[in-house]
């Protein structure tokens, strides 16, 4: 029931930005994967009199304030950033997706209004405020980050999932599947569904990439994932202050979001020149 | 090309380089916080000591800057033979900024204003003791105590017992008008609150034209803040592991102070399993406060094994009792019935201190096999859960007021310590005026506590200020929250 | 037509009072008690009933909504539980740094992303634009809180050009007052220029497969000077709508970028609010930031089905 291709006539290769992207997402992901069953050094243990040390052999990336080694803390930070932006993505295609079907299959009806105007509402109001005041009432932590990131995908994949299935709607087939007798609910699962998958998949990836970047926000003012769990965010946040003393404790996890977010990004866009070459070259 | 990139060579240092040969008698203050507002009498806080005490406005009595106290409004007092009566003697010719004469009436609104029923003053404790106060003349003023209390002049130093007007009351929260060598000029929020040299102080008049208090709460933007000389002085800096780098500059002066914040893990001594006094010590011997200290504050600050200031004439070393010894503990934990340890919360206001001891504390723990989970908690969020409602098994706070030993005799304060014996001791302490009594009295009451361990007490902070080479008569130590200025000067 | 704006208006408003109550409902769970923030740890608890009764927290819930919602509709917003001022000021207080913050990064990113945006779009599939392009997209993956600790520990603690933060204020020169915001608008700047760049080229690349270019080139003109003559105007459009969106978000999207150079913007009032508990500051200034964006939204709304009639027959 869910066979499909992507609908690719003509024939494309992808692009080698794309592969690019998929190498840098591969590398972190890699890492964050190795740090659950092994890390250079243990993460929790503090080590005062090695701190600050810049990168050498035995530190590849340097020690923080309290001596923990730079390379083992991206590696399990990565780790978090990543888990919090993938749910996130996931809560907003659980709810999105639905109401964003449902939207379409009852076009013009009160509660595809009604849909339209909750959306309208959530992106009325200031993202990164909503998020500091969620986690102000529930506390601060890496699951309540993933809950006001969440939040804000719902209405991204209800007005994507939207739009993209009006179209598929006015076409032909549909009317014949509809002719054959098929209800509103299986035709949005069996045809729907399928066609607009490459615009979910594009779009999933964009928001798994801002979700990247919004969790290193979240932890940067202290929202995030709570000590001593490390995250890329925190990690910037303590290193500000030792800017003039250990540059290396700023550069380095700063760089793992760069590469994280930029392979998301080129990822993303490879795809979307794969499924739909018309829009080669334009973002 | 060439020529255009050495154009630019030259041109943006001259742009952008600070004017260096003005002579100043102007200064620009650093501070961490900024005020929520501007009465003394209406908030708990310290910010608003730290601009305007003893510079904007005065009490009877100040702190002087090694913590005595010495007359200020009140240039003398007597005291009746059994210690409940107060006569104070206001000194003559004082004004008000608005150019009113200070009188006898101004210290009784204040002391009634602080004391009433529906008063929002922070420390409203301080004037519990009060009875009645009564104008005798102009500049005299009579106040009546229920009884004697050796404390009382001690706590009209507090900024919280400064002296106001009746008739500027209204607006002294946006516009606060006092009697001291400054006057308030402007306040631009979220940025710096401006003084202005008063020239018809009634004392010796400050040496300085006027202060800015600037409010950089970032540690980052402190030190190049300091570092490019837009701030002459900074009070409380807040990244120790900075300070290496000014000490190695000639330009700047680092001041180590004595500061009243014992810091300590409060310990919620009613709660399972730490009403278990062999609990209690194992904490304490799993604590190295020397790791704390250098992870934390970066070597800044004192041991402490009891909650009273190294600094203080009574103060003992108790440190010995709860010396770092994992083994011990982990004894001490099986003995009490946790061979395995236990999972306990850790709950951080946002200052470094806490936070990054905190992380500290936890490791440390860990090693005994006391699992702490660890949450980060704003200050509103930490009055409401650990302090108000007691729900937390673990916290870390500087506890900034002087001489608070006596909140141990409060069985409803958050760390829930509850000894008849320890409350009795407070009691006579507050009751007895004679010197050499007192201090025996102090030093019973800090073994007490260390005997009971009822905190983890980790350390003494310091007071730690970076001030510009070529200014003098800054306070290093901090009795109070204050940044008095009045003998302040730049040297040429 | 009619029908058209009064359901609109309609929406409109049931949006702001649906928005009103989630805004007060969620800051009256918010834990934590302005009155305990405000006296301390040695508060007594008469003392903090005082306080709340000063501050009116201890009126029924539906009397405060109430009264906040009838207090915005005639333009007052409340004064501050902490500061003691009337809220309205504070934040127009605010605004004069807030606002230049975000005109001064949007000038920043248009001045340095239209030019690279038409440059790549004339060079396109040349090596100039491929790597134009990859810069670009590490723009937009840089978190600029990054970027501006990058900025400070270069400009400021280095090389000592500029300060880490603060803000001079107007009165004391415009050069001063640009210049402490210079910093920040850079870090603002660099993703919005990346984006807008982008949108730039492909705008400009659509274009030129456009007919009336077409016709251009074949009266004679070369592909630059099509571009120049005719290109250029055309693709602006969708280019002016992201910088309308972008401005928006910098409004209320700096709020990192002003705790990182502690700017007394209006980002950084709502953060210290929040820690305060100053609640009838962060519901105003919420409020009014979303009034602005559901307003934005309408009145744009409106703008196209006034000028666009396929718009207007597909809704009537």
């Amino acid at each position: 029931m869910f066979s499909f291709k992507f609908k690719n006539k003509k024939k494309n290769n992808l692009s080698l930005s794309f592969w690019v992207g998929l190498l840098f997402v591969f590398i972190v992901f890699l890492l964050a994967l190795i740090s659950f069953i092994w890390t250079p050094y243990d993460v929790t243990s503090l080590v005062i009199s090695e701190r600050f040390k810049g990168p050498s052999f035995s530190h590849v990336l340097g020690t923080d304030h309290f001596g923990r080694d730079i390379l083992s803390m991206i590696m399990v930070g990565a780790q978090t950033s990543i888990a919090v932006a993938l749910v996130a993505v996931g809560i907003g295609i659980f709810f999105g997706l639905p109401l964003g079907m449902i939207a379409a299959a009852k076009r013009g009806t009160f509660f595809d209004d009604l849909v339209m105007r909750f959306n309208d509402l959530i992106f009325a109001f200031p993202a990164l405020i909503i998020a500091i005041l969620i986690t102000a009432i529930l506390g601060p932590g890496a699951f309540n980050a993933i809950i006001a990131i969440g939040i804000f995908n719902i209405p991204v994949f209800a007005r994507v999932a939207r739009g993209a299935a009006l179209t598929q709607w006015s076409k032909e087939y549909i009317l014949a599947a509809k002719v054959s007798g098929k209800g509103t609910f299986l035709i949005s699962i069996e045809h729907i569904i399928p066609n607009i998958l490459n615009l979910l998949i594009v779009q999933a990836t964009i928001q798994f990439s801002l979700g990247i970047l919004a969790e290193a926000g979240l932890s940067y003012v202290g929202l995030g994932a709570q000590p001593p769990i490390p995250s890329l965010g925190r990690m910037l946040a303590d290193s500000q202050t030792m800017i003039s003393i250990a540059p290396h404790m700023a550069i380095f996890p700063g760089m793992v979001i760069v590469i994280t977010v930029l392979g998301l990004n080129l990822i993303g866009d490879g795809l979307r020149d794969y499924f739909d070459p018309k829009l080669r070259g334009s973002s | 090309m060439k020529f255009i990139r050495k154009l630019f060579l030259v041109i943006i240092p001259l742009v952008f380089s600070v004017n260096a040969f003005a002579a100043k008698t102007d200064l620009t203050v650093g501070l961490q916080l900024e005020p929520p507002h501007l009465d003394p009498t209406g908030a708990a806080a310290g910010a608003i000591d730290q601009v305007l005490y003893s510079n904007v406005f005065e009490g009877l009595t100040r702190f002087a800057s090694d913590g005595s106290i010495i007359p200020g409004l009140a240039k003398s007092w007597d005291v009746s033979s059994d210690g409940t009566v107060y006569t104070f003697h206001l000194n003559q010719g004082v004004k008000y900024h608005d150019g009113s004469d200070l009188d006898a009436n101004d210290v009784k609104f204040s002391l009634d204003r602080a004391r009433a029923e529906d008063t929002t003053n922070a420390q409203k404790a301080l004037f519990a003791g009060i009875t009645n106060v009564e104008v005798l003349d102009h500049h005299k003023v009579k106040v009546t105590l229920d009884k004697p209390n050796g404390n009382f002049l001690f706590n009209l130093a507090w900024g919280d017992a400064v002296i106001v007007a009746e008739e500027s009351i209204e607006n002294i929260k946006q516009n606060p008008i006092g009697t001291g060598p400054f006057v308030f000029d402007k306040w631009v929020q979220g940025d710096r609150i401006e003084l202005k040299k008063n020239d018809a102080y009634w004392g010796t008049p400050a040496k300085l034209d006027g202060a800015t208090f600037k409010f950089i709460s970032d540690a980052s933007a402190a030190f190049a803040a300091m570092m490019a000389e837009d701030v002459d002085v900074f009070k409380s800096f807040p990244a120790p592991e900075q300070l290496v780098q000014f000490e190695s500059d000639p330009r700047f002066k680092v001041l180590i102070g004595s500061n009243e914040g014992e810091t300590i893990l409060s310990t919620n001594n009613k709660m399972e399993p730490f009403n278990n006094l062999k609990v209690r010590k194992a904490l304490a011997h799993a604590i190295n406060r020397q790791a704390i200290i250098d992870g934390a504050m970066f070597g800044y600050g004192t041991p402490i094994g009891t909650h009273f200031a190294p600094h203080h004439p009574a103060y003992i070393d108790l440190t010995g009792q709860s010396q770092y010894d994992p083994d011990l503990s982990k004894k001490l934990l099986a003995e009490a019935g946790f061979p395995d340890g236990f999972t306990t919360t850790l709950k951080l206001p946002p200052p470094a201190y806490a936070r990054k001891g905190g992380e500290i504390i936890a490791s440390q723990l860990r090693e005994v096999g006391i699992n702490v989970e660890i949450s980060n908690l704003e200050w509103a969020q930490w009055l409401e859960e650990v302090f108000r409602g007691k729900d937390y098994g673990l916290t870390i706070v500087s506890h900034t007021e002087p001489f608070d030993i006596g909140i141990y005799a409060r069985p409803e304060y958050y760390f829930q310590y509850d000894s008849k014996e320890f409350q009795k001791v407070i009691e006579d302490l507050t009751a007895e005026t004679n010197p050499v009594q007192r201090t025996s009295l102090m030093k019973k009451a800090q073994r007490m506590i260390a005997d009971d361990y009822v905190n983890g007490y980790l350390f003494q902070r310091a007071q730690l200020s970076v001030i510009n080479a070529k200014v003098k008569g800054i306070w290093e130590n901090s009795p109070t929250q204050a940044t008095d200025l009045t003998s302040v000067y730049w040297q040429n | 037509m009619l029908q058209y704006f009064v359901r609109r208006i309609v929406t409109l408003f049931f949006t702001l009072v649906i928005a009103s109550l989630v805004i007060f409902v969620s800051l009256e769970i918010i834990p934590g008690d302005p009155a305990s923030y405000m006296l301390g740890i040695n508060a007594q608890e008469d003392t903090l009933q005082a306080l709340r009764q000063e501050l009116g927290l201890d009126k029924p819930k539906l009397e405060r909504y109430l009264e906040w919602v009838k207090g915005m509709l005639i333009g007052d917003f409340g004064v501050s539980y902490t500061y003691r001022a009337p809220v309205i000021e504070m934040v127009s207080d605010r605004l004069w740094v807030s606002l230049p913050l975000a005109v001064y990064a949007l000038i920043l990113s248009t001045l340095i992303s239209l030019p690279v945006g038409i440059y790549a779009a004339a060079n396109r599939g040349k090596i100039s634009d491929l790597s134009v392009m990859g810069v670009t997209q590490i723009g937009i993956a840089v978190p600029n809180f990054w970027f501006a600790m990058l900025l400070v520990y270069l400009f400021a603690i280095i090389l000592r050009w500029f300060s880490a933060g603060g803000f001079s204020g107007w009165e004391a020169g415009l050069f001063l007052g640009l210049k402490s915001l210079t910093l920040p608008a850079i870090s603002l700047a660099l993703p919005q220029a990346s984006i807008l760049a982008r949108v730039m080229r492909s705008s400009l690349i659509d274009t030129l497969n456009e007919d009336f270019i077409k016709t251009a080139r074949a009266k004679g003109l070369t592909q630059n000077q099509a571009l120049i003559k005719h290109g250029i105007r055309n693709a602006l459009i969708p280019v002016l709508t992201i910088i309308g969106l972008q401005f928006s978000f910098l409004m209320a999207g700096a709020i990192i970028i002003e705790n990182v150079f502690f700017l007394p913007g209006l980002g950084r009032l709502i953060f210290q609010s929040i820690a305060q508990r100053d609640i009838i500051v962060v519901e105003s200034v919420i409020m009014l930031l979303v009034f602005s964006v559901v307003i934005v939204t309408f009145l744009v709304d409106v703008a196209y089905v006034i000028v666009d009639p396929r718009l207007r027959s597909s809704i009537l």
